[in-house]
């Protein structure tokens, strides 16, 4: 067991505090055993910032995004509810998540059921921290590494944020290559929309291993991610390409966390 | 006098413009066949996307080649139609080049001059379109939906083009005093010189035939709009005005469900008492939509503004890894059915009769709607602010949320987070275990 510090929204109430900022996890960053490290990894980093976070733990649950691309709005507002009805009496005011999909739903579908908050994708939370000199970012073993980029359709077209990642990349003085289609042009790892749960339709090719191909044309050491679900078919992509060896698929929490041996 | 002639250009002018307003007519009945929707939001980002988008084709230009030929196309069309104004009250009043007896020499000339520029810039661009539809042939445009129609209908319209900028330039090449003034006549002199020694006599034929031919022409050409993709060059602009103003990724929430959940959800209401009146009416007979009724009129503005470029289906992921989902075929097959059920109702004296067919399946096949990953490029790549994946979801709805027909392994997810509020097989209780892993 590694010594992090993970309180909860329950002990810092019990104490009567209110922290600067809830960590919405989600369920891959619960669950899922690569995305678990990613969690692990923003954690670190908070707690080296000496940012005053709490989880919701036990109490949290599926924002929905999957049933509602699934086409069950039913469901989807049934789990929104009860976030926010959690949230509310906690009087949440400001959320980071590590998951594009948890942010674009929280930050976007939330106010209309009641849930409005400040919603900000760890990347964009890291920058701040930076940009506020509360952290900063050594190049560590990635100094002078080819990093390429990953949009996630949920942060990037579908949020407009496209800098806040490459900014944390370029300061571990990497060499950040773009692929040739990224940011308002990337293309889809092919997990959005609940295709993450099944399997994909009949065609001539996975979309991962597409986007794997673009990807390696640009010759990189790293596949940067910002989304569980894209570091996941972005993994399994240069897994089927054998290239496990030459080219890791790593967030961009990782690369700041291990850049400086958190 | 002889005023047969205007008598004639008359009725040609009303024939042209009274059954192109029928079909406009026709045009918005259909559109109200869709669902209300609420697009009072935003109105200044409404505006300025139209400036934007429409006005200023910012979206075409994100591809350099075909949108500096666009712009060529649309800048030509637009202005080459204020010669269309002179033409019409000349028709009407037995005029000749009205507007050169009301303004100076230099000006008439100066304004003629560009519109022969433009004329031949356009021209050229038109043959440019042509090879790469039909000897590049350029992907996007021989994918599968690209049937006989919409390929014909492609070309038919650059074809149009070019003998519509050809008689332009014959007709002022042709008009004996307009080249005497020798002014303006930057191209057509040009041309002049091609028929030789042609008497005036002759001259005077080749000027009014192409007068004539040209005048027609911009009027089957008005009415052929609207069996065609473009009809985009009048609709695009109130599209891009209602096109969405929110982030991409923020979907609706339907509102009927909103007020079922939070009924279910609050502990003061019994859910066993009697309904107020009128609440039934709040419920949508349907959710989703599995029929082109069941879409809001924006969808279906969308529907008739489609361009058919593609450019939607070739960002598209599904698309490029040999899926049979294309956005593009979903906003044709849209039309096609919305045109369908207009005609049934033409048909049966303004009443729709049940045709046994509707936009999912005879149209739209669940193979096609489940190969979506929600990414957004298609909205994103559409010049015309058209959301192809709003239709997508609406249909997916529907499947869901009325005919529980969601593929298998949806519905192991969805029990998932019903039961353990995440979409695998995992305890809610354990969510806080990575802490001490
Ligand atoms: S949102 Fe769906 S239809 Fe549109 S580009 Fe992405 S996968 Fe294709
Ligand atoms: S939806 Fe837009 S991008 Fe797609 S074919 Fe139609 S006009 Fe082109």
């Amino acid at each position: 067991m590694e010594n992090i510090k993970v309180p909860t929204m329950a002990e810092f109430m019990a104490e009567g505090k209110q922290p600067e900022v809830l960590f919405w996890v989600g369920c891959a960053g619960s669950f899922d055993d690569r995305a678990k490290k990613i969690t692990k990894a923003l954690v670190r980093i908070l707690n080296k910032a000496n940012v005053e976070f709490a989880v919701l733990g036990t109490e949290e649950s599926c924002t929905g995004d999957p049933a509602k691309r699934s086409g069950n709005e039913f469901l989807f507002q049934m789990q929104a509810v009860t976030n926010i009805e959690v949230m509310n009496a906690y009087e949440i005011k400001k959320i980071v998540t590590a998951c594009p999909h948890c942010f674009n739903t929280i930050k976007n579908e939330y106010p209309g059921l009641g849930g409005k908050y400040e919603v900000m994708h760890h990347t964009q939370f890291l920058k701040s921290l930076l940009d506020e000199g509360r952290l900063s970012i050594e190049g560590g073993q990635f100094k002078g590494k080819r990093i390429t980029f990953h949009d996630p359709c949920y942060l990037g077209r579908a949020n407009n944020v496209y800098e806040a990642p490459r900014e944390l990349i370029r300061k571990l003085d990497a060499e950040l290559i773009e692929m040739k289609s990224c940011k308002s042009r990337g293309l889809c790892c092919g997990a959005g929309g609940a295709q993450m749960f099944k399997e994909p339709e009949k065609g001539d090719k996975d979309i991962n291993i597409e986007r794997t191909e673009q990807a390696l044309e640009t010759k990189p050491q790293i596949i940067a991610a910002g989304c569980p679900f894209c570091n996941t078919m972005m993994t399994d992509g240069i897994k089927g390409k054998e290239k496990e060896s030459e080219v890791a698929v790593m967030d961009v929490a990782e690369l700041i966390a291990n850049a400086q041996d958190l | 006098m002889n005023y047969i002639p205007n008598i004639l250009f008359a009725i040609a002018l009303i024939s042209g413009i009274g059954y192109f307003a029928t079909n406009v007519k026709k045009l918005i009945r259909n559109l109200k066949l869709g669902r209300d929707v609420d697009v009072s939001d935003n109105k200044s980002q409404r505006w300025r996307n139209m400036a934007m988008i429409a006005l200023g084709q910012s979206k075409m230009v994100k591809r350099p080649i075909a949108g500096f030929l666009h712009v060529i196309v649309y800048v030509g069309f637009v202005i080459i139609n204020i010669e269309v104004l002179e033409i019409i009250l000349d028709g009407l009043f037995g005029t000749h080049r009205l507007f050169s007896t009301v303004l100076p020499a230099s000006v008439y000339g100066f304004l003629i001059g560009s519109f022969e520029i433009l004329a031949a810039l356009v021209f050229v661009s038109v043959i440019i379109f042509w090879m790469r539809r039909n000897i590049i042939k350029i992907k996007r445009f021989w994918s599968k939906e690209m049937t006989s129609w919409p390929k014909n209908d492609a070309n038919f319209i650059l074809y149009f083009e070019m003998v519509l900028m050809t008689l332009f330039l014959v007709m002022n090449a042709t008009d004996v005093h307009f080249q005497a003034m020798d002014t303006g006549n930057i191209i057509s002199q040009h041309i002049t010189s091609w028929f030789g020694n042609t008497s005036s006599e002759t001259f005077h034929i080749i000027e009014r035939t192409a007068w004539w031919l040209h005048i027609l022409g911009i009027l089957v050409f008005l009415n052929y709009l609207y069996f065609s993709k473009h009809l985009h060059i009048l609709l695009a602009f109130p599209n891009t005005f209602y096109g969405k103003t929110r982030p991409k990724g923020q979907f609706d929430n339907n509102e009927a469900v909103t007020k079922e959940v939070k009924m279910m959800m609050d502990p003061n209401i019994d859910p066993f008492a009697a309904q107020p009146e009128g609440s039934v009416t709040d419920t949508p007979a349907k959710f989703g939509a599995s029929d082109v009724q069941d879409l809001n009129w924006v969808q279906l503005l969308n529907a008739y503004t489609c361009t058919e470029c593609g450019r939607c289906t070739s960002e598209c992921p599904a698309n490029k890894t040999g899926k049979k989902l294309s956005p593009r075929k979903i906003m044709m097959d849209t039309r096609d059915r919305l045109e369908e059920v207009g005609k049934n109702i033409d048909a049966n004296k303004g009443m729709f009769k049940d045709d046994g067919k509707q936009l999912l399946d005879d149209y739209i096949t669940r193979e096609e709607l489940w190969a979506c990953t929600t990414c957004n490029a298609c909205v994103e790549a559409c010049p015309v602010s058209i959301d192809p994946l709003s239709i997508i979801m609406d249909m997916r709805r529907y499947l869901v949320m009325e005919q529980s027909a969601a593929p298998m392994e949806l519905n192991n997810m969805m029990t998932n987070v019903e039961n353990n509020g995440a979409p695998w097989p995992y305890n809610q209780m354990d969510r806080l275990n990575w802490k001490n892993e």
